[in-house]
């Protein structure tokens, strides 16, 4: 039994009254790929928004490698290895690929008080990274507008790997994607664990989580309704507790009604 | 331009791409920004070479008459582009030349300043003008469109009111007796490359005036400061980290922000940079005419939006170049001054210049549309 990579343990957060998390817990080891399951409004953006630094807890604790951590900005989530990718992926269409794989974090050379930006290396290593993820990037240069959705977020993911992710944070990376495009990122993100990487897959999509997915936390109006392995529960029980079941059970009551009705 | 070129260079020595034919030279030449005006440019020398080819405006008088023209919209187009590129607008550069110019005048005639203090002084001015601008747009939110609007308005009015009040009048002359050995001043009164006029005005190969010397005596400082700042811009937009930070904030603010760039600062130093170049420019004006004017530069803002955005910069920001807006700058003093050589009113040259942002504004729609969707 290995040691878990992170830990949140009993996390809450609270906005004035409302009760945004309760009680949330989270444990996940390396090459774990936990889907984080729930409707509009469960509090998964809260939840994203609490592993990446930007809220803090007010309750619970987080555990990284088994040390207790406290993210007082988004900056030490990222430094302690927590790679976050938002669904507007922070590309810009407009730009290269190889300009958006290192905006923000330029590879430098030259002299100390003259640096230039290292294109030629820049280039090369967002070409390289890019094959690694079968993404054949013909001219790093050619703007990130060309790519397919799909492409785009695998292109912020690598990005999040290169840059140290040990943890990567993925909101809803299958939400706006066709078929192929959702297989093609899903691929990828199994590929990520088989490396080593603890991946979160936040999702509201359990089509797309359940074949990935070593668990399952379902969150349900800011509570975790409970962590599940996969051999432990089905697809439909999932879909039902997700949901809340009997909101479900209830619009089929409701539909047969209708059609009595009408006949 | 070349670190595509480069990305092409690197790519064929490491790995060989089958399908990297594809992307032809043409190709990568057609999606850069300053197509356009690269292609304008040479259609309007093309014009007035077969319309005025005999008339004068291409002999070194006429060439270094619409290059002067030309550089001084450019040093403020430059800074406009740089400026858009980043996301932001601004339309005061303007009413800050004729504000410039006024800081430069009236310390040095009325207060006894030496004129390089007063020049300094100028450029300070400029540093915090950009910085209240750019600051007022990154802390409020508020598009900068209105921002400097309102600062187009305060400058001019305050401008005016202060020149009065001082002097009474609305220009302040008699700068030109104290260029002399002052140690700055040269920099922006200086025709450079004299030797070369003399030399060639001594070949008879340039008209002469009927003293000998020749028409046109050396190459005006304000093209020597337009080409600097081409080469300065460009190279800061492809080489520097800074540059892909301006690139980034005008893209996407929240992207860049989320990713680590701090756009606040980007936005407001490039608001710092317009209000430089409105200074550069209103130096070399006022050292030029010996006087300042507090109507100086009026609208000169909207003409250097128009020149950036023939360059090929996009209203919305993360896209367009500093060698487009030069060219887009070259292309308006070209025709400003060639049209006096033609049979054509010069009432037209408006009509040209509205005329002439349309057809680049469609243009460019056009090539961001095969930059971003050609897939």
């Amino acid at each position: 039994m290995t040691e878990n990579l992170i830990e949140f343990n009993n996390i809450s957060k609270f906005f004035g009254k409302v009760i945004a998390l309760k009680d949330v817990t989270m444990k996940l080891k390396k090459g774990e790929i936990m889907c984080l399951l729930g409707d509009n409004g469960a509090g998964k953006s809260t939840l994203i928004k609490t592993l990446a630094g930007v809220h803090k807890p007010d309750e619970g604790e987080i555990v990284i490698e088994g040390k207790k951590t406290v993210f007082d900005s988004p900056k030490d989530a990222l430094d302690m290895g927590i790679g976050t990718v938002y669904q507007d992926l922070a590309l810009v269409p407009l730009m290269s690929v190889t300009r958006n794989f290192f905006m923000g974090r330029e590879p430098l050379k030259g002299l100390p008080f003259l640096k230039t930006f290292d294109i030629e290396k820049a280039n090369q290593i967002a070409a390289e990274r890019m094959g690694q993820i079968g993404i054949d990037v013909r001219d790093p240069s050619q703007a990130v507008g060309t790519m397919s959705g799909g492409e785009r977020q695998c292109l912020a993911i690598s990005r999040a790997i290169y840059f140290g992710a040990k943890v990567l944070v993925l909101d809803e990376p299958t939400s706006a994607l066709g078929v192929h495009q959702a297989s093609m990122v899903l691929k990828y993100v199994v590929k990520a664990a088989s490396q080593g990487l603890a991946v979160i897959l936040i999702t509201h999509n359990v089509h797309h989580a359940y074949p990935v997915g070593n668990s399952f936390t379902v969150l349900n109006r800011g509570k975790s309704l409970g962590t599940f392995n996969k051999k432990d529960i089905s697809r439909e029980e999932l879909l039902g507790m997700m949901a809340g079941g009997e909101e479900l059970d209830k619009l089929e009551v409701e539909l047969e009604e209708m059609n009595r009705i009408n006949n | 331009m070349s670190d595509k070129a480069k990305s092409i260079a690197s790519k064929k020595t490491s790995r060989q791409d089958e399908r990297l034919k594809e992307v032809s030279k043409l190709r990568l030449l057609l999606n850069r920004p300053e197509l356009g005006a690269v292609g304008g440019a040479i259609l309007v020398f093309i014009f007035f070479g077969i319309v005025a080819g005999d008339t004068g405006m291409f002999s070194a008088y006429g060439t270094l008459n619409f290059l002067d023209v030309s550089a001084n919209l450019g040093i403020i187009a430059i800074a406009a582009a740089m400026l858009m590129i980043g996301g932001e607008f601004d339309l005061s550069i303007g009413s800050m030349i004729g504000f410039a110019g006024i800081c430069i005048a009236i310390p040095a005639i009325y207060w006894g300043w030496p004129l390089w203090i007063s020049i300094i002084f100028a450029f300070a001015m400029a540093v915090l003008v950009g910085y209240f601008n750019g600051i007022l747009v990154v802390k409020t939110g508020l598009p900068s469109f209105i921002v400097t609007l309102a600062m187009l308005f305060i400058l001019r009015g305050a401008t005016l009111a202060i020149t009065r009040l001082i002097t009474g009048r609305t220009q302040v002359p008699g700068l030109r007796v104290l260029i002399e050995n002052d140690p700055i001043a040269w920099m922006f009164a200086t025709d450079t490359f004299k030797w070369l006029f003399t030399w060639l005005g001594s070949m008879n190969l340039i008209a002469l005036r009927t003293d000998g010397t020749p028409l046109a005596t050396g190459i005006p400082p304000s093209v020597i400061w337009f080409i600097a700042a081409t080469l300065f811009a460009t190279w800061i937009l492809m080489k520097t980290r800074y540059g892909n930070w301006i690139f980034a904030s005008g893209g996407d603010k929240n992207g860049a922000t989320n990713v680590g760039v701090p756009v606040g600062r980007v936005k407001i130093s490039l608001f710092i940079g317009t209000a430089v170049a409105a200074t550069i420019f209103a130096t070399i004006q006022v050292l030029d005419a010996g006087s300042a004017d507090t109507m100086r530069g009026n609208l000169k803002e909207l003409e250097a939006i128009a020149a950036a955005v023939v360059g090929g910069c996009l209203l919305t920001g993360g896209y367009g170049s500093a060698i487009g807006a030069a060219f887009g700058a070259l292309i308006f003093g070209t025709v400003s001054m060639g049209i006096f050589y033609t049979d054509v009113d010069t009432d037209w040259f408006k009509v040209f210049l509205g005329a002439m942002m349309l057809i680049a504004v469609v243009f460019n729609n056009y090539i961001r549309k095969r930059v971003t969707e050609s897939k």
